[in-house]
C-alpha cells in the first residue's frame, strides 16, 4: 500500500522571511567551525611560474615563502619548454600549507618560439583536466583531492623598459582565460625609478589594447577593498628576489648588494616585493583559489561538455542525460572506430587484391615473353636441322656422285688403260 | 571543542620550510593569514542549514525549534491555523528563515512533517519523507551535472533530521525502530526524548539505556555515527555525546522570572522547569551539539557520505539502464530498499 502524500513547499529560494532572535542562540561560531575544519584538513595552493630563463623565478620563490627550495639554475639550451613541478609542505602556526611551485623550464630560450605557449597551456588543462575526472567519476573522493589546477600564474616581465615582447603579449593571451595572471617586472633593480613608472604605463596600456585580462584583485569586500584598489594601480608590481641578508643599521635584512648601494628587498621604497607578497598571500589567497575554482575551471568544463556532445537537458525532459549521453557518446565512439577499423580493413584487402592481379599480370607476362622465345628458338633449330639436312643430303648427293665419278673413272681407265699407254709411248717415241 | 584564535599579522617567528634563520626578524610569510580571507569569504556568504523534525503530532516539535533558534521558526507560528486538524496524509512542509547573529547570515529551513504516525494504519508512513530526502538529492544532483551550472549551487539537502520519540518510558516503538533504521542510511538522525519532563531522572536514564540497546540490537547508527570520527580526538568527543544519546529535552518559549533572572522554562504547580539548565533537561546539549559545535561537521557528512551515497546509486542505476538498452547484461544492481 502506498501511502499518498502532499508535498507543499513553502520555501521560496529568494524571499525567506528574516526573522528577529530573541537571545544568542549560537550559530555564529560556524565561521569558526568551518576555519577549524579547513585547518584540519590542511590547503593547498598552486603557483604558475612563467618567465624566461634567468629572470630570477626561483629567487624570487625562495624570498616569497622565506624558504630554499629545491632545484639547480636551468641551462639555455632546452630544445623545448618543459613544466616541472615541486610540491613542498609548508606550516606556520596552525597552518599546513601544500604549496606546489611549477616552473616552465627553457621558456623563451628556443630560436623559433612560435609553440612556446602551447605546453603551458597543455598543463594548465591537464590539471582541470584531472579534476573534471575526479568530479565525474562515479565513486569520487573530491574532500580528499589532492588540487593541482594553477590558482595563480606569476608572469615574468624582462625588465628591458621598453614595452612586452611579442612572445610575452601572445602568452598572456593564450593564458588569460585560463588562469589568474599576475604579471610582475622580474629583476627591477635594473631599472631607474622613472623608467619604472614610464615602463608599467607602458605595459598596461599594452595589454589592455590586446586585451589580456590580468587578474584584478577584488574590490566587493569593503574590509579589503581599500587595499586591492591600491594595488591594483600598481600592477605590475616590479621584483626584486634575493635570499642573501646583508646587515644595514643593526639588523639583517635580506638586499641585493652592488657597490653603489644596497637594493633592499622588503623595503617598499626599492621595490613592490612586499605588495606582492601582500597580495598573493596575505589578502587574496583565498580569493584566488576561489576564482580558479569558479570562473576558469567552469569554463573549461563547459567548453570539454559542450565539445564532447553534451547539453543541458530542459526541465521536463528525462534526468541524467549526462550519464545516458555519455553512454551513448562512448558507443557512438565505438562505433565509429570499428567502422573506421574495417574500412582500413577492407582497403588492406583491396590494396592486396591488386598487388596480386599486378603480379599476375606480371606473370602471365613473363610466361609469353618464355613461350615466344621458345617457340622462336624452336623455329630456329628447326631451319638449323633443315639447313642442316639439306647440307647432308648435298654432301650425300656429292659423295654419291663421286663414287659415280669414281667408278667411270675405274671403268674408263681400264678400258682404254693400254691406250693411254700406248698412246703415252707414241708420244714419248 | 576548542576553538583556535587566529592571529593575524602577528608579527611572531614562524616555523616556515626548511631555513630557520634565528637573526632574521621579518622571517613571517603570512600563510595563516588565509584563515582570515576564509572567514570574511564565509561571512560573505552566509551560512545554509536544513532540519527536518518528524514525530507525533502533540510531542513539542515546533516549540522546541523556535526554543532552539529563539525565534518563531516553526510552521506554526508561520501558518496560523484556525484549528490544529491532524492531517489525513502526511505533509511534509518547509519554510526557510534569514536569521543573523553577530554579523553571520543563516538561511534557517525548517522541515516539519505534520501527519506522521498519526494515522490509525502507519505502513509506509516513512516513504513520502524519504523521497522528499532523495528528491533534495536529486535536486543537487541535476544542478551539478549541468552545464551551465550557478556558482553556488543552493542546497536543500536535509542536513539533520531530529525524530521526536515520546516519553513512554520503557522502550522503542515498532514505529520508531522501522523509521529509524530506514533513515539513519539517507540522512543524519539526532533522536530526541520529547516532553522530557514527565520522567523523573531515573527513569530518564533507564529509558535512555533501553533506547541504545535497541538502537544497537537493530543496526541503527545515529549521529554522531561511530564510522565518520575522523581520528582520536574526534573520537573522545564524540564517544561522551553518544553516551547521552538521545538527549532528552523540554522546549519552551515563554520566560519566567526564576532566581531574579528571566530564563526560558515551564511552569507547573510544582516547580518551574528550566530550558537551559541542565541540571533540569539536556537540551542545552542539543543546541550545543547541534549549532555550536557541530553544525559544520553534521552538513559535510550530509555533502560528502549520504549525498555521494546517493550519486553513486543514482549513477549506477542509470548506467545499468543503459547497459540493459544496448543488450549487455547486467551484473550488479545495488537497489537501496525503501
Amino acid at each position: 500500500m502506498v501511502l499518498c502524500c502532499s508535498i507543499e513547499n513553502l520555501h521560496v529560494e529568494n524571499c525567506a522571511r528574516a526573522v528577529p532572535l530573541s537571545g544568542h542562540v549560537g550559530f555564529d561560531s560556524m565561521p569558526d567551525q568551518l576555519v577549524n575544519k579547513s585547518v584540519n584538513h590542511g590547503f593547498c595552493f598552486n603557483i604558475l611560474c612563467v618567465g624566461e630563463t634567468g629572470l630570477g623565478k626561483s629567487t624570487l620563490m625562495d624570498t616569497l615563502f622565506n624558504t630554499k627550495f629545491e632545484g639547480e639554475p636551468t641551462q639555455h639550451n632546452q630544445p623545448g619548454v618543459t613544466l616541472k613541478s615541486n610540491t613542498y609542505e609548508l606550516q606556520e602556526s596552525n597552518v599546513r600549507l601544500k604549496l606546489t611551485m611549477v616552473n616552465t623550464v627553457g621558456f623563451g630560450d628556443q630560436i623559433n618560439k612560435e609553440d612556446s605557449y602551447k605546453s603551458i597551456v597543455e598543463f594548465i588543462d591537464a590539471q582541470f583536466e584531472a579534476y573534471l575526472q575526479e568530479e565525474l567519476k562515479i565513486k569520487r573522493t573530491l574532500h580528499s583531492y589532492h588540487d593541482t589546477r594553477i590558482h595563480a600564474c606569476l608572469y615574468f616581465i624582462a625588465p628591458t623598459g621598453h614595452s612586452l615582447k611579442s612572445l610575452d603579449l601572445v602568452t598572456m593571451k593564450k593564458l588569460d582565460s585560463k588562469v589568474n595572471i599576475i604579471p610582475i617586472i622580474a629583476k627591477s633593480d635594473a631599472i631607474s625609478k622613472s623608467e619604472l613608472a614610464k615602463f608599467k604605463i607602458k605595459i598596461t596600456s599594452e595589454l589592455v589594447s590586446n586585451g589580456v585580462q590580468i587578474y584584478q584583485f577584488p574590490t566587493d569586500d569593503e574590509s579589503v577593498a581599500e587595499i586591492n584598489s591600491t594595488m591594483n594601480s600598481h600592477l605590475p608590481f616590479a621584483v626584486v628576489g634575493s635570499t642573501e641578508e646583508v646587515k644595514i643599521g643593526n639588523k639583517m635584512v635580506k638586499a641585493r648588494q652592488y657597490p653603489w648601494g644596497t637594493v633592499q628587498v622588503e623595503n617598499e621604497n626599492h621595490c613592490d616585493f612586499v605588495k606582492l607578497r601582500e597580495m598573493l598571500i596575505r589578502v587574496n589567497m583565498e580569493d584566488l583559489r576561489e576564482q580558479t575554482h569558479t570562473r576558469h575551471y567552469e569554463l573549461y568544463r563547459r567548453c570539454k561538455l559542450e565539445e564532447m556532445g553534451f547539453k543541458d537537458t530542459d526541465p521536463d525532459s528525462k534526468p541524467f542525460s549526462l550519464q545516458e549521453t555519455y553512454e551513448a557518446k562512448r558507443n557512438e565512439f565505438m562505433g565509429e572506430l570499428q567502422k573506421k577499423e574495417e574500412e582500413m580493413r577492407q582497403m588492406f584487402v583491396q590494396r592486396v587484391k591488386e598487388k596480386e592481379a599486378e603480379l599476375k599480370e606480371a606473370e602471365k607476362e613473363l610466361h609469353e615473353k618464355f613461350d615466344r622465345l621458345k617457340k622462336l628458338h624452336q623455329d630456329e633449330k628447326k631451319k638449323l636441322e633443315e639447313k642442316k639436312k639439306a647440307l647432308d643430303d648435298e654432301v650425300n648427293t656429292f659423295k654419291q656422285k663421286k663414287t659415280a665419278a669414281e667408278l667411270l673413272l675405274n671403268q674408263a681407265q681400264q678400258a682404254g688403260g693400254s691406250t693411254t699407254l700406248k698412246r703415252d709411248k707414241e708420244r714419248k717415241k | 571543542m576548542s576553538v583556535p584564535s587566529c592571529q593575524l599579522f602577528d608579527q611572531t617567528k614562524e616555523e616556515c620550510g626548511v631555513m630557520q634563520s634565528p637573526l632574521v626578524d621579518f622571517s613571517y610569510v603570512g600563510i595563516d593569514a588565509i584563515l582570515e580571507q576564509m572567514r570574511r569569504k564565509a561571512m560573505k556568504q552566509g551560512f545554509e542549514l536544513n532540519i527536518m523534525v518528524v514525530g507525533q503530532s502533540g510531542l513539542g516539535k515546533s516549540t522546541l525549534m523556535n526554543t532552539l533558534f529563539k525565534s518563531k521558526v516553526s510552521r506554526k507560528s508561520v501558518l496560523a491555523t484556525s484549528q490544529e486538524k491532524i492531517p489525513k496524509t502526511i505533509e511534509i512542509k518547509s519554510i526557510s528563515h534569514d536569521i543573523e547573529e553577530k554579523g553571520v547570515r543563516m538561511k534557517l529551513t525548517v522541515i516539519d512533517t505534520p501527519g506522521f504516525g498519526d494515522q490509525i494504519n502507519n505502513e509506509n508512513c516513512w516513504q513520502p519523507i524519504m523521497k522528499f530526502i532523495n528528491d533534495q538529492y536529486e535536486a543537487y544532483l541535476q544542478e551539478e551535472i549541468n552545464i551551465n551550472r550557478k556558482k553556488r549551487i543552493p542546497d536543500s539537502r536535509v542536513h539533520c533530521c531530529i525524530y521526536f520519540i515520546p516519553p513512554t518510558g520503557h522502550c522503542l516503538r515498532p514505529l520508531d525502530v522501522e523509521f529509524m533504521k530506514r533513515l539513519s542510511k539517507v540522512v543524519n538522525i539526532v533522536p530526541v526524548i520529547a516532553k522530557a519532563d514527565t520522567l523523573t531522572l531515573e527513569e530518564r536514564d533507564f529509558f535512555k539505556k533501553k533506547i541504545r540497546e535497541e538502537l544497537r540490537s537493530n543496526g541503527i547508527d545515529v549521529y554522531p555515527q561511530k564510522e565518520f570520527d575522523e581520528d582520536a580526538e574526534d573520537r573522545m568527543i564524540n564517544e561522551k555525546i553518544r553516551e547521552m544519546i538521545p538527549f532528552a529535552v523540554v522546549g519552551s518559549d515563554q520566560e519566567y522570572q526564576v532566581n531574579g533572572r528571566r530564563l526560558l522554562g515551564r511552569k507547573t504547580k510544582w516547580g518551574t522547569i528550566e530550558v537551559e539548565n541542565i541540571a533540569h533537561c539536556e537540551f542545552a546539549y542539543l543546541r550545543d551539539l547541534l549549532i555550536r559545535t557541530h553544525m559544520q561537521n553534521i552538513k559535510d557528512i550530509t555533502s560528502s557520505i549520504h549525498y555521494e551515497m546517493y550519486r553513486v546509486r543514482r549513477l549506477n542505476e542509470s548506467n545499468t539502464a543503459v547497459t540493459q538498452a544496448n543488450g549487455i547484461p547486467e551484473h550488479h544492481l545495488s537497489a537501496h530498499e525503501m
